[in-house]
């Protein structure tokens, strides 16, 4: 069975306009459309705390409608992006941020993972360092020590040999 | 020395174990409150039942007191109520309300039900004052000092164990 080319144009164009779901309604957006691009781009940023993991944007939670209904109003009144942020975070702490700022009791997280990268750095530099030294040290020659257990070890060595001579000249 | 370093692994082992145990017993749901130590945020609500006075942050100062959040379709709420009556009839403690987003009339029929142990009960039906609070579900208990100020919050409902290990200590330093 062929489909008409313009009912495959048709679900084509449908399917590309599609975009991803969000839990913002109809009657929850502003006029104007600068000021609801603003507030889309506010709720992106806060959690929803009934929900911990979605912003509320993305939440169907009555706490997060009411939250983005809020936004909108704070956005309508005038405030900045910072100062709407501001505002809930007064209210629900950087909990409510979905970006955890920089401050001294995130420092573990922000800066843990270069601290330990540092760690490990420094501790395969050391590792390598001191494997390089060992193997340097090897060939750098013997001590007079060794190269005298060497020439004695070679001596005896020398005396087997003598020894199997005569013995194949034995059998001879 | 090199002996120590050869331990270093199974010390950063049990550190994480630590570290680990103390995050497994860590409910993630209860939130530290942002309000703790700050006075109660500025707020007047309506009365929602006859004899009952609404509540406004003016009615939290002079007396040590608790908060109650709560709502007749909650049902944690009316799992903590009977031990609000108690705390109220026999520990003699002030507790006001807020009834959050909820019908007025749905809110008199659970009080008529399970009793009213509130000294004051604010209707908040648009949930708007609960934000202020930093409220995130309910039912959700503060701990208000004399000047008004929170002290503390407990989330979901109030067991046995929450009062007598934290609320009525915290009460009784708070009156002293």
């Amino acid at each position: 069975m062929r489909l008409p080319a313009r009912i495959l144009a048709a679900a084509g164009l449908a399917t590309l306009l599609a975009g991803p779901a969000f839990a913002v309604l109809p009657d929850e957006k502003l006029a104007d459309p600068a000021l609801e691009a603003r507030a889309r781009e506010i709720s992106q940023e806060l959690r929803c705390l009934v929900c911990q993991n979605q912003s509320i944007d993305d939440s169907n939670a009555p706490l997060a409608r009411d939250l983005r209904v809020l936004v909108r109003e704070r956005l309508a009144a005038g405030d900045s992006n910072g100062q709407v942020l501001q505002y809930l975070t007064d209210r629900y702490g950087d909990f409510v941020l979905l970006k955890p700022p920089v401050r001294p009791y995130t420092w573990v997280l922000w800066f843990g993972p270069f601290a330990l990268l540092l760690v490990a750095g420094a501790g395969t530099a050391f590792y390598l360092r001191n494997r390089r030294s060992e193997a340097v040290q090897a060939a750098a020659g013997l001590t007079a020590e060794e190269e005298a257990r060497l020439q004695a070890l070679l001596a005896t060595d020398a005396g087997d040999g003598a020894g199997d001579e005569t013995d194949g000249e034995r059998r001879r | 020395m090199k002996r120590l370093l050869l331990l270093l692994p199974l010390v950063l082992f049990l550190g994480l174990v630590g570290y680990f145990a103390v995050g497994l017993r860590h409910d993630p749901s209860v939130l530290p409150s942002a309000m703790i130590d700050k006075p109660a945020p500025d707020f007047a609500l309506g009365p929602v039942l006859d004899g009952v006075p609404g509540l406004s942050s003016q009615d939290l100062k002079g007396q040590v007191s608790l908060v109650n959040v709560f709502a007749s379709w909650c049902a944690p709420c009316r799992v903590e109520h009977p031990l609000l009556t108690r705390l109220a009839r026999e520990q003699g403690i002030a507790i006001n309300a807020i009834a959050y987003k909820d019908k007025p009339e749905a809110t008199r029929t659970f009080l008529a039900q399970m009793g009213n142990p509130f000294s004051r009960i604010g209707m908040d039906q648009d949930g708007r004052v609960a934000i202020d609070w930093g409220v995130y579900g309910v039912p959700e208990t503060y701990v208000i000092d004399r000047q008004g100020r929170i002290r503390y919050r407990h989330v979901g409902p109030l067991m046995p164990r929450d009062v007598e290990e934290k609320i009525l200590p915290m009460i009784r330093e708070l009156s002293k």
